[in-house]
């Protein structure tokens, strides 16, 4: 395989995690945890799936799963702002919450306990999958150019200043008339249109829905983050990272060289090494995880 | 709008949480272009009521003006926007944010859609030469010491152009040059036309810096005087309510060393602590107290006696010695020291102290569990058992050993820490902070404890901020300045006036 | 307790089960069915008959487990969302253990060797961000999750490269100690997966029970979940406690795989109880981490899960999937918001 094929395919596996960490890195400096980030992109797959089946149009799908991913993270932020519910448990009823719903309307829709039928895609021209194909999906271009987006509105926006805020220090953004509340509620919509787009890119690479096809994506994404240390830029490194060595267990299928299980848990060990400190201690926005009163 | 003086004036103020009526009836009237000081003990409704005049807060009742304008309930945006700023006691500063943003944030410089930094950096830059308030303007907060955040607190404010600014305990972590540079940047705002509020607990503050003086007891305004001829007695009377504050057994004259003892019961030697990124918290301190002596630890909050106490106590690492009654308690942990003889009252009840959501009977033998116990369990009889006999004999109420902790007053919950760690079998007491926010009776309480246990042979080490309670209590007083005992003095010796030098840092005698 | 205790601790759930009921109604209309015939033979399938109500009790049996594992761990203010590779873990080491027995020694000999593998196994799994919070401060959340995705291909490799039996995805059968099922005891039960793990599973609560609200050590490890600093300073070592509370939380999880692997199939399976560990933190939440609220949020969950093959010809079973996170968003929104209601603290009225 050439280096070119090699960067090509890192890409394609690095999509999703690119668009789930630049939404889990909005909600997480907000001060909200994204342990939702796999229900999101699970929800947008699903949405997607069916909005490009009924249109037979793949941007109605996309547009779907803005909104699928969207509304779980209404419900998450609700719960979490509203209620003051425990971000750790509501994470895991969302997450449980996309799985069961995905699951029924899989059946209620397409009658299927497994996937739904092929979906309309985006038109790729000419054979193979290298950069040539990626470059005709528009969702390649959006992962793209993400990182450098949610960057440049953390650190260079109003709306990134108090997002920074409030999820180190709410009490201090309060004091000062940021709304705590509204500026959480965003960051955590957004973080679930984004994220709901990498679960379309899922759906629509494959032209189908199926159950849990996920897979874990959205921790991964969770694992870069903490990797990245909170940072888009170098959360969507950590991306780049994982996905290479994704590509180079693919590789190394058949060689026996090293068990794929050993190449799967790279993403994890190394996200605990970052959170053990051994080069330099991952320290989480301040208020993260915590019910605030304001 | 010239011929209305009154730049603030609050009547009937009621702020309930929950079961606490934190104001009632509260009325507060602050002409323009003067420093008004709001006094009054911990507790007494201070920083809601000004948290509620700067729209943090919606009063439960009540009606407040600002300029002649009824503003009553109105957000921290409209109270900015109208010019009232406010300089929270514990920093309202993120640190992780540059001097810049923090003081941009809520109301962003912008350029197009982007943040505009630098003109952020200059506007602050500007305005601090123009108050003669240093900070840097793009290092972050994290990085700047105390008195130069609470300089940026204040630029803060006046970045948002306010005319009316309330300060709530601002000198409780500053230095004493700090605090002569405060005043002076006060008095200027106020010459200026700005208008000022000044909450503290501080009597010679008060007299100092304010043209005028409003105390509040137990949530409600008591008494509005001018500055000029008020005396410390007149004010402390309206904030306890009876002459006892400044009476505090102030006649006390302590007792020389010599007369209690020979051998020192703890000895302390070239103790120091390490504080995270800045070098020595505690620097070299070196002490003995003898049995039947109490060692008063005076000085401003935050120059390492926290970290002192936490030391011997067992919390906090540190290098020295620490001797006991001739047993070095340094290699020994937290249960070992107490187990050889030392008591501690720490000096926050609900972080340390107590387990709020444990019981009364519970809390009566935190720390001392390991000896209540039959086998592997908790012996329940005893417990209750122990619970029963310090109830009745340290008063607390309600008489429940079956509340949590957390239903209990200020006063009766630190009547379970004190009669917990005075019922144990003790040779050194740590008081920190001991009668902090409670009720004058449990004061008087405590400190009768306290000179008990000293009369029984006992070395008490005391640490207040209260200057008052040191003299009140103290057989010698010490005084900690940037982690230094910078003066031991003798009781005989020790006054407000001779203390004070050493607690500015003015003078060092060490 | 109080009266009003008791109401802070019943209301929620009673809560959380009216809103799942009303979402369930929901999804059962969508699906053309009638909600009261789909809830009554949902109850028919699980309890109403000796099968249901079998298999119902062994899907209890793992979630007390789990749900004591996390119970545990929440006790001492540590969020354990590892019992899902914890509990495969264990059965996993227990399995090892079968293999390793000769043939023939009596059940009640094997039994102590089986709990302390299956102990073990989830022990280990669970010191290791126990460890890493005491030594490192490193959030056992996140490290309990990624340790999931590890320890499962870790258990994934072995199993299909070391030790599975040709062409299928488990380990060889234990060569001895498989404990009884009720169905052997009780003909009505035939075919069902209960077992005597029960019997386990209820001393394990008890012995929880005893430990966390009896012992000084239980009064430590409480202390130090309420208030840490307070902990601290009675003379407990914080450090220590988290990582034995989360070690003791796995090995709970751990013992769980002896459901399977013991009194069921014999033989470790690749995810023999996927979910479980999940689900062990909603029984928590519902049983509000207390270990008999536990075994009523066990059977309450088990149910559903069970009741979701019964109603499968009326309605799909995934149904369940979503009330089973229905009732866990429902109780965990509406428990602090129930507390204040009670408390009546709304004249707080902050902004």
């Amino acid at each position: 395989m050439s280096v070119i094929a090699f960067l090509a395919q890192t890409l394609r596996i690095a999509i999703p995690y690119l668009l789930a960490a630049a939404g889990g890195v909005l909600s997480e400096r907000a001060g909200l945890i994204g342990l939702t980030l796999e229900g999101y992109m699970l929800g947008g797959a699903f949405c997607a799936a069916v909005g490009s089946y009924a249109a037979g149009a793949p941007w109605v799908g996309v547009l779907a799963a803005i909104g699928g991913g969207g509304l779980l993270a209404m419900l998450y932020a609700t719960s979490a702002i509203r209620f003051k519910a425990d971000q750790v448990v509501i994470g895991i009823a969302i997450n449980l919450l996309a799985i069961g719903l995905t699951r029924f309307f899989l059946r209620l829709i397409f009658d299927s306990s497994s996937n739904s039928p092929r979906v309309p895609g985006f038109e790729v021209k000419g054979a193979g999958t290298g950069f040539g194909a990626l470059a005709q999906n528009p969702l390649v271009w959006i992962g793209v150019v993400i990182i450098p987006l949610v960057s440049w509105v953390l650190y260079r926006t109003p709306f990134g200043l108090r997002v920074r805020a409030v999820g180190e220090h709410p009490a201090a953004a309060a004091s000062v008339g940021v709304p705590v509340m509204r500026v959480r509620y965003i960051a955590v919509a957004l973080s679930g249109m984004i994220a709901g787009l990498g679960g379309a890119y899922l759906a629509l690479d494959q032209h189908q829905f199926t159950d849990g096809m996920t897979a874990g994506r959205g921790f991964i994404a969770l694992a870069a983050i903490i990797f990245g240390r909170w940072d888009p830029v170098r959360a969507g490194l950590a991306c780049l990272l994982f996905a290479a060595a994704e590509t180079l267990q693919i590789q190394l299928q058949g060689t026996q060289a090293i068990p794929s299980q050993f190449v799967e848990m790279i993403p994890y060990v190394l996200t605990i090494i970052a959170l053990a400190g051994v080069v330099g201690r991952a320290v989480p926005p301040a208020a993260l995880g915590k019910t605030t009163t304001e | 709008m010239t011929d209305m003086p009154w730049a603030i004036q609050l009547r009937g103020i009621e702020k309930r949480f929950g079961p606490v009526q934190a104001n009632r009836g509260a009325d507060l009237d602050v002409a323009r272009g003067e420093i008004h000081a709001l006094v009054g003990e911990n507790g007494a409704g201070k920083s809601t009521l000004m948290r509620i005049l700067s729209g943090l807060y919606a009063p439960n009742a009540g009606s407040m003006t600002v300029n002649g304008t009824v503003v009553t309930g109105w957000s921290t945006n409209e109270a900015i926007a109208a010019g009232v700023g406010m300089v929270h006691q514990h920093f309202m500063l993120v640190p992780t944010l540059t001097v810049a943003e923090n003081v941009v944030l809520g109301c962003e410089l912008t350029h197009g859609l982007a943040l505009d930094k630098a003109g952020a950096e200059r506007a602050v830059h500007d305005l601090s030469v123009r108050t003669g308030l240093a900070v840097p303007a793009n290092r972050l907060v994290a990085d700047l010491s105390v008195g130069e955040a609470q300089r940026v607190e204040i630029l803060k404010t006046l970045y948002r152009g306010a005319r009316i600014l309330i300060l709530d305990e601002p000198t409780a972590v500053l230095s004493p040059f700090e605090v002569r540079e405060l005043w002076a940047v006060l008095r200027s705002l106020r010459d200026a036309g700005g208008t000022v509020v000044l909450i503290t607990h501080k009597l010679d503050e008060v007299i100092d810096v304010s043209d005028s003086i409003t105390v509040m007891r137990q949530g409600a305004t008591v008494a509005r005087m001018a500055s000029a001829g008020a005396t410390p007695q007149a004010i402390a009377r309206a904030m306890v309510g009876r002459d006892v504050a400044l009476a505090l057994d102030a006649e006390y004259g302590g007792r020389a060393v010599s007369e209690v003892s020979a051998g020192p019961l703890l000895d302390v030697r070239n103790l120091n602590v390490s504080g995270g990124r800045r070098t020595a918290v505690v620097n070299d301190v070196s002490f003995s107290i003898a049995p039947g002596e109490i060692l008063g630890i005076a000085g401003v909050e935050g120059n390492g006696q926290t970290e002192l106490v936490e030391a011997l106590a067992g919390l906090r690492p540190a290098r020295g010695a620490i001797v006991l009654a001739g047993r070095d308690l340094v290699p020994l942990d937290v249960r070992a020291r107490g187990d050889a003889g030392l008591s501690h009252v720490p000096e926050d009840r609900h972080e340390r102290g107590l387990v709020l959501d444990y019981s009364v009977a519970e809390n009566l033998i935190l720390g001392q569990q390991h000896r209540f116990t039959r086998g592997a369990t908790l012996d329940h009889e005893r417990v209750a058992a122990n619970a029963h006999e310090l109830i009745a004999r340290y008063d607390i109420r309600p008489a429940d050993p079956t509340l949590p902790a957390r239903a209990l007053s200020g006063g009766n919950q630190q009547k379970i820490v004190v009669a917990r760690e005075m019922a144990r079998d003790f040779k050194v007491l740590l008081a920190a902070q001991p009668t902090r926010g409670v009720d004058v009776g449990a004061i008087e309480f405590i400190h009768a404890r306290l000179r008990e246990a000293r009369d029984e042979g006992k070395a008490v080490l005391l640490v207040s901020a209260d200057l008052a309670e040191v003299l009140a209590l103290a057989d010698r007083v010490a005084v900690m300045y940037g982690g230094r005992f910078v003066a031991v003095l003798p009781r005989s010796e020790a006054t407000p006036d001779t203390l004070g030098p050493f607690m500015t840092g003015a003078e060092n005698a060490a | 307790m109080n009266r009003a205790a008791i109401e802070e601790a019943v209301l929620p759930p009673l809560v959380a089960l009216l809103l799942a009921a009303v979402v369930g109604d929901a999804l059962i209309l969508t699906y053309g069915q009638s909600p009261g015939a789909v809830y009554k033979l949902l109850l028919e399938g699980t309890w109403g008959n000796a099968y249901g109500l079998g298999q119902v009790l062994y899907k209890a049996t793992t979630l007390v487990f789990t749900g004591l594992a996390v119970g545990l761990g929440l006790r001492a203010g540590l969020f354990n969302i590892g019992a899902e590779s914890q509990l495969a873990a264990g059965g996993f080491c227990a399995a090892l253990v079968g293999m390793l027995l000769p043939v023939g020694v009596p059940a009640l000999l094997c039994l102590p060797i089986y709990v302390l593998a299956a102990a073990v196994g989830g022990g280990m799994v669970g010191a290791v961000p126990g460890v890493l919070k005491a030594r490192f401060g490193a959030h056992e959340v996140i490290v309990t999750i990624m340790l999931n995705f590890i320890v499962l291909a870790l258990l994934n490799y072995l199993t299909s490269a070391k030790v599975h039996v040709p062409d299928t995805l488990h380990t060889p059968e234990l060569k001895s100690g498989a404990l009884p099922r009720v169905g052997d005891m009780i003909a009505s039960f035939h075919g069902s997966a209960a077992n005597a793990t029960i019997v386990l599973a209820i001393v394990a609560a008890v012995a929880l029970g005893w430990f966390l609200f009896r012992t000084r050590a239980g009064f430590e490890l409480r202390a130090v979940g309420l208030q840490a600093r307070a902990a601290e300073y009675a003379g407990v070592n914080v450090a220590s406690v988290t990582w034995r509370a989360l070690a003791m939380s796995g090995a709970i999880a751990g013992l769980g795989g002896l459901n399977y692997v013991l009194g069921y199939k014999h033989y470790y399976e690749e995810g023999f109880a996927t979910g479980a560990g999940f689900l062990g933190i909603a029984v928590a939440l519902v049983g509000r981490n207390h270990p008999l609220g536990i075994v009523l949020a066990a059977l309450l969950f088990a149910t559903l899960s069970q009741g979701g093959l019964a109603v499968n010809a009326l309605v799909p079973k995934q149904m369940v999937d979503v009330l089973q996170a229905v009732v866990i968003l429902a109780v965990s929104t509406s428990v602090p918001e129930v507390r204040r209601l009670l408390r009546g603290v709304r004249g707080g009225q902050e902004k």
